[in-house]
Parts: structure tokens; C-alpha cells; sequence
């Protein structure tokens, strides 16, 4: 994969969604393996006891993986269903239906100017009254989407950088990607719950854990090797899914960026609007930690994306501004190159 | 069986592409509406437009006589608009732009006709019809584009004929009037 510094916005598109691909793809073999690895375990470990002529219980059916994924389901449609209602009722967001202002009708306008550039359509829009400057999305079908910008965002942004903003914000719209880190965070969830029930299953009979060793001394060496590895990533399993979850966030975040700068083919303006954005963060309540992956930059501790070690971009919901500064100036670059 | 196997492949590939052409030209049509809604937009705020300016520059006939020409031209093209036929409206369009920037610069000389809320409200209605117009015609071009492409790539090339698909013109910016500089008359107001 070339350099992103050195590609136009269709090819970082390009880029971004092959890597996207790898991710998701990544935490789904990872979430199976949580869940038919045990089964796996158990089968080989039963199968030898068996063999040896124990009147053992014999694992036939997955019923590990079956009941991680049938949580991780009951969790995710959960969320789907009443994420985007729930989300603007808890940040206290008004929706507005009749713009009065300049302001608020230059908001419409520019909210309709995009949903006609990415062919989305136009989205409910609200206005969270906070002086951190922040926009972001959720509904989980672009047919319904909510948009909503705090009062502080409309007041230091001029006409092109808000325009790039809210492009920001409907890229992630058609992408979808709320949908993405809900289902995302509903298998990260039911790896949490089964987990906590797991290991105090462990700890009070260790029942299967017998019985495996058992068969493991049946001369075994690969069911001992299967449930050695299988219970370190239960152990590891939180912060993995974690370090999963923010990855695919900060790459869903340059491909919105990247959309951005198609719709608007203007990636200078949300270079601009970033920087803004950085140097006028102030402290938010009203944006909760839950919505801090669809927001245009992050309003919880900002401090884990300002800082560009490699520890503390691991663990943010977005990429540090500058690179994505970086990046956008390229795209512009590009863009201007191209055009002689 | 071999053959029939082969057939059935044939058959449904013909059946995917030929309708993967109608959705196209749908979307093209689809996205020329789009245009053609902003458009009408952009002309009916034009008259309201002049007359709110009318009085502030009585004086400035010819630039105002511009605009209104232009607009005329506009909605004449508009109304003959289909993918095959977009080069007039493109041009007219293009005209009506170059009016339009050439007033503005006008006003920029008038500071008390600036300054009203009215006229404030204007310049944000036409910078947003403005924006919407160029990107329903991006919108359009990208679909034309893949339209076009499609109905040109073998092998859907061999079933365009059936699918009745002819290819789309696309939208172009006439960079004469587009990316010109207005001219500044800095004597004037000054």
C-alpha cells in the first residue's frame, strides 16, 4: 500500500476501504474464534475421554458459539432499533424543524447542499446548545439519519468549513457507519458479558477445565494447546476488541474525511475546520463518550488523539488532527495538480 | 448437460447486465431531475432578486438587463433538458453565472445596500443555489460517467444494443464565461 500522503482522494477511498475490509474482517475471525474455539476445545477433549471409555458427555453441537453470537444478536438489534432516538434525547438536542436565524437557515442550506452532493438524503438536523465546538451522526439506515451540531461549532466556522464538516458528518451516513461500530460494539459487548460469566464459571467448578486435562493426558498435546490459547484470548479478549474497535474507527474517520473532500471537492476548507476545531476545544457535557466515534473530532479526552505516540493513538476513537490535517493538504494537492 | 449449464450462465449474465444498464439510465435521468429542480430554484430567485436591487442601482441598467437576459435564455433551455441534450442548458447556465458574479461585484460597491438583512439573505440563498446546482451537476457527471462506461466495457457493450442504451452527455463547465474574472470597476462608489 503507497503512502497516503501521496494519494488523491479516490485512491485514499480505495485505500481506506480495503483496510476496512481487513479490520472488520479481523474482529469477526476473532469474535468466532472466542466462540467455536471453545467449542473446538471441548469436542477434541471429549472426543478422547470417549475414546478412552469415560461415559463422558460427548460436544456434539456449538453451543458456545451459538450462545456468544445469539447475545451479540439480542444486543446489536437492541441498539439498531432505538440507538438514534435514545442518543438525541440523551445529549439534550433540539431538532430544528424552522430556521430562524442566519445561522440556522445557512445550516439548512448547507446540510441540503450536501445531501444533494452525496445523494443522501436530507437528514433531521439538530442543535445541541454547548460551547465545545463538535458535529456528529447516528441512525443506523441513511434514511433515517440525525445530524446534529453543537452552537459553538456554528459559531467560529465560516460557510466553506461548516459545508466541510457536515460532509464529513453524511460520508459517515453513506458509509453507514454507524451501523458498523454498533455492531461492532454489540460483539464487543456480548464478549464481555459471556466473559465475566465464563471465568466465574471457571473459578467455581472448573469443570470443563477437568475434564479437558484429563483428556490432555490421554496424550493430547494439540487439545491442551487449544485451550491454553483459547482461554488467554477470553483473558485478553477486552482490551483486543477494544484495540479492534478504535482501529476500525479511525479508519472509518479518514474515509470520511476522504468523502468529504469528494463531495465538496474542497479538502482545504476541513483541513481548515479542523484546525479550528483543535484550538477551540473546550470540555463538553452534553456529548457522551458513546457517540465519540461519529463526531468530527473526539469530545472526550481529546488529549488520547492530540498526542501522536503510538500507545495513545491505539487506544483513540480518532486519528491524531495533524495526519488527518496531513492528508486532506495532500488531497488538495492532488486536486490542484490535476487541475493544472 | 454441458451446454445447458453454459446456457443458463449466458442467460442469466444477459439478465444482470441488461439490468444493470436500465438502473443506470434511470439514475442518469434520475440525477438530470436533480439538476433541473435546482435550476428552477436558481430562476426563480433571480426575479426577486432584481427587485430588491431595482432601486439601490437605478443606474446600473446594463448589469441588471445582463442578468435578466441571461436568465430568460436559461429557463428557454431548460425546458428542452434530457441526457442527450444538456450542451444549451449547459451553456445557458454557464451564461447566467457570469451575470450573476458580474452583480455581485456590482453590489460590493453599495455598502448601505449590502448591509440590509435582505440582501444578506440573498447572497446566502443564491451561494446555496449556486452549491447546489454545481453539485447536482457532479452528481449527474459521476452517474453519466459510469452510465457511459458501462454501455463502452465488453462484454456489457454486447447487450447496450437490447438495453436500448445510448451514451449520455455530460455536463461541462463553459470555462469562458465559469472561470473568468469578472472586470472591477474600482472608480465607481469609490
Amino acid at each position: 500500500m503507497a503512502e497516503p500522503l501521496t494519494l488523491n482522494l479516490f485512491q485514499q477511498q480505495a485505500a481506506n476501504r480495503r483496510k476496512s475490509w481487513f479490520l472488520v474482517g479481523g474482529f469477526l475471525a476473532f469474535f468466532l474464534w472466542l466462540g467455536l474455539g471453545g467449542d473446538l476445545a471441548i469436542w477434541l477433549a471429549t472426543k478422547d475421554a470417549a475414546a478412552v471409555g469415560e461415559p463422558a458427555y460427548r460436544h456434539r453441537f456449538p453451543w458456545v458459539g451459538l450462545g456468544l453470537s445469539l447475545v451479540a444478536f439480542f444486543l446489536t438489534m437492541d441498539v439498531l432499533r432505538n440507538g438514534g432516538k435514545r442518543v438525541m434525547k440523551g445529549v439534550g438536542a433540539g431538532e430544528l424543524t424552522d430556521p430562524q436565524t442566519p445561522e440556522e437557515r445557512q445550516l439548512m442550506n448547507v446540510v441540503e447542499e450536501i445531501s444533494i452532493a452525496s445523494g443522501v438524503p436530507v437528514p433531521r438536523v439538530y442543535v445541541v446548545s454547548d460551547p465545545d465546538p463538535n458535529a456528529f451522526v447516528t441512525g443506523t439506515q441513511p434514511l433515517e439519519a440525525h445530524l446534529a451540531v453543537t452552537s459553538g461549532l456554528l459559531g467560529i466556522l465560516n460557510r466553506d468549513e461548516l459545508q466541510a464538516v457536515i460532509a464529513h458528518e453524511m460520508g459517515h451516513v453513506k458509509n453507514e457507519d454507524t451501523r458498523l461500530m454498533t455492531i461492532v460494539a454489540g460483539l464487543g459487548g456480548a464478549i464481555i458479558i459471556l466473559r465475566d460469566g465464563l471465568v466465574r464459571g471457571f473459578l467455581r467448578s472448573g469443570g470443563v477445565r477437568t475434564s479437558s486435562r484429563r483428556g490432555g493426558k490421554g496424550g493430547n498435546p494439540l487439545v491442551v494447546i487449544v485451550v491454553v490459547v483459547w482461554l488467554l484470548s477470553w483473558l485478553l479478549a477486552p482490551i483486543i476488541v477494544r484495540l479492534m474497535a478504535m482501529a476500525v474507527s479511525r479508519n472509518r474517520e479518514y474515509l470520511a474525511d476522504a468523502m468529504a473532500a469528494q463531495y465538496t471537492r474542497n479538502p482545504a476548507a476541513l483541513a481548515d475546520a479542523l484546525a479550528k476545531l483543535e484550538s477551540h476545544h473546550q470540555p463538553t457535557k452534553a456529548i457522551s463518550t458513546g457517540v465519540a466515534h461519529l463526531c468530527i473530532v473526539d469530545p472526550t479526552g481529546r488529549l488520547a488523539n492530540r498526542r501522536e505516540g503510538w500507545l495513545a493513538s491505539l487506544f483513540g476513537t480518532h486519528p491524531p488532527v495533524a495526519i488527518r490535517v496531513a492528508r486532506l493538504r495532500a488531497m488538495a494537492f492532488q486536486n490542484q495538480k490535476r487541475a493544472g | 448437460m454441458a451446454f445447458i449449464v453454459v446456457l443458463a450462465v449466458v442467460g442469466i449474465w444477459f439478465v444482470v447486465a441488461y439490468n444493470g444498464l436500465i438502473a443506470l439510465r434511470n439514475q442518469t435521468a434520475n440525477a438530470l431531475k436533480q439538476i433541473d429542480v435546482q435550476l428552477k430554484r436558481r430562476h426563480d430567485l433571480i426575479p426577486n432578486l432584481i427587485s430588491s436591487v431595482q432601486a439601490a442601482m437605478d443606474f446600473e441598467k446594463d448589469t441588471l438587463q445582463a442578468v435578466i437576459a441571461a436568465r430568460n435564455g436559461a429557463v428557454k433551455a431548460a425546458a428542452g433538458l434530457d441526457p442527450q441534450h444538456v450542451k444549451a442548458s449547459a451553456a445557458a447556465e454557464a451564461q447566467l453565472t457570469g451575470a450573476l458574479k458580474q452583480l455581485m461585484v456590482v453590489v460590493e460597491a453599495y455598502p448601505d445596500l449590502k448591509a440590509t438583512s435582505n440582501m444578506k439573505q440573498f447572497q446566502e440563498e443564491l451561494a446555496s443555489t449556486e452549491n447546489k446546482v454545481s453539485f447536482s451537476r457532479q452528481l449527474y457527471n459521476d452517474t453519466a460517467t459510469q452510465y457511459n462506461t458501462k454501455q463502452q466495457q465488453f462484454p456489457t457493450n454486447l447487450v447496450a444494443g437490447f438495453a436500448k442504451a445510448v451514451p449520455a452527455e455530460l455536463w461541462e463547465i463553459e470555462d469562458a464565461a465559469e472561470r473568468a474574472v469578472p472586470k472591477v470597476d474600482f472608480r465607481r462608489g469609490g
